[in-house]
């Protein structure tokens, strides 16, 4: 059949395996008639061949995690989605509003304090000898002490309920006269330091702030006169529920 | 939407190989891929369900690639009109040509051309999905896939003996 007219596009058809069965064998034929054709349609299969060889194992590499991430990340429907932003955009707002005085003066010295409660925490806590200078068999003792050096009445909070007891306490030297750091330590021998600093000025209350530095999270908060601090080596969740209950004993 | 997760992770092998395959880059490929998924996350409510994801997901990619190819520093981009008159390589042209590896070969395919071989040499679409995904008349996906196919052969070849495209009608 030497005499059939077959296109291009039957050609590239031909390679792809496109064609029907009966178009097949005419093309076939023609092939036999045209060795030029013959010989193209042999190079594309080569390529078709070639490629796969080449990228096909690209298929069972295993998937970069950041590819897996962002696919797993958004959880939400789209319209909730937009809700929460919108919700967060509100929050920012009025929370810029009502901080805005306060952080032009503020922030950059509670982000100092954030940071000195960390370290504080880096250097007392893995002590086996002397991690408190007032052990909490004197807690009464450690409580006045601490309250009549940075000038107001301290309360210890008590975190039993969260599986932590009172280690003790001791004096720190803070950006803006003393601190006190406290310790509480759970059954395996885990540590937590609530630091806390006299603001010496009319601070107002603030949200709790989150920051993690050297492995060590903090969450931090104005209440009053105070500045507090509680930093461990554990999740963020779990260290947000121990602010949450001393933030609560401390304001009955 | 667990379900749309396990969806475009299934998806995730084959957009990786083309995106490979079309970038020569390991790094640039996932980059690729990344900025599709989440494309594609952002506009999700406009798929159809019940039609083609696999489709829907090639289609973004191709326009995520056309956009860092018009974005990318320094680079022009000179889309060849399907009606450019291609040279023909000349046989005086053969000594020069090396033999080249597949990868380069591919790389100095237009993009155009490359995608259109890709996405049926390699990810095996018909020529109607393919032009669906580039958003291109099938003719323009036959005429891209010929040259693609031919300049590829001589690459591969490096002889300069192919005769210019021939149309058999």
């Amino acid at each position: 059949m030497s005499g059939l007219a077959v296109t291009e596009a039957e050609l590239h058809a031909h390679v792809d395996g496109l064609m029907p069965e009966a178009r097949r064998v005419e093309i076939e034929e023609y092939l036999a008639a045209h060795a030029g054709d013959a010989q193209r349609v042999r190079a594309w299969r080569d390529q078709n061949q070639a490629l796969r060889a080449l990228f096909d194992p690209v298929l069972s590499e295993s998937l970069p995690v950041r590819l897996r991430k962002p696919a797993l990340r958004r959880r939400m429907q789209p319209l909730l989605r937009y809700a929460a932003v919108l919700a967060w955009l509100g929050l920012g707002i009025v929370a810029g509003w009502y901080l805005h005085d306060y952080n032009i003066a503020k922030s950059g010295d509670t982000v100092a304090f954030a940071h000195r409660a960390v370290i504080a925490h880096v250097v007392y806590s893995p002590e086996v000898r002397h991690p408190v200078e007032v052990g909490a068999d004197q807690e009464a003792h450690l409580v006045a002490w601490l309250s009549k050096r940075i000038g107001g009445s301290l309360k210890v909070p008590q975190l039993a309920t969260l599986g932590y007891q009172l280690v003790g306490g001791r004096l720190l030297p803070g950006n803006q006269g003393p601190a006190a750091q406290f310790m509480f330590q759970d059954g395996s021998g885990q540590r937590l330091t609530l630091y806390v600093r006299n603001g010496a000025g009319d601070n107002k209350e603030t949200a709790f702030r989150y920051t993690q530095e050297r492995g060590i999270s903090v969450f931090y908060w104005v209440d009053g006169k105070f500045g507090y601090a509680i930093s461990g080596e554990i999740d963020k969740d779990d260290l947000l529920r121990v602010a949450q209950v001393i933030y609560r004993q401390l304001n009955p | 939407m667990d379900g749309r997760d396990r969806d475009f992770i299934q998806h995730l092998p084959r957009l990786r190989r083309y995106a490979r395959a079309l970038t020569g880059d390991r790094g640039r490929a996932d980059d690729l891929v990344q900025d599709t998924l989440e494309r594609a996350l952002v506009k999700f409510h406009l798929w159809q369900p019940g039609s083609d994801l696999r489709a829907w997901l090639f289609t973004i990619m191709h326009n995520v690639f056309i956009n860092q190819l018009r974005a990318g520093a320094g680079t022009v981009i000179m889309p060849l009109d399907d009606e450019t008159v291609q040279p023909a390589i000349r046989a005086t042209q053969s000594d020069r040509l090396e033999v080249l590896d597949l990868q380069i070969a591919l790389s100095r395919l237009p993009e155009e051309q490359r995608e259109v071989l890709l996405l049926v040499g390699l990810e095996q679409m018909t020529y109607d999905e393919a032009a669906g995904v580039l958003g291109i008349p099938i003719g323009t996906v036959m005429s891209r896939l010929s040259r693609a196919r031919e300049r590829l052969r001589a690459l591969l070849a490096g002889s300069g003996a192919q005769p210019a495209l021939k149309v058999v009608k």
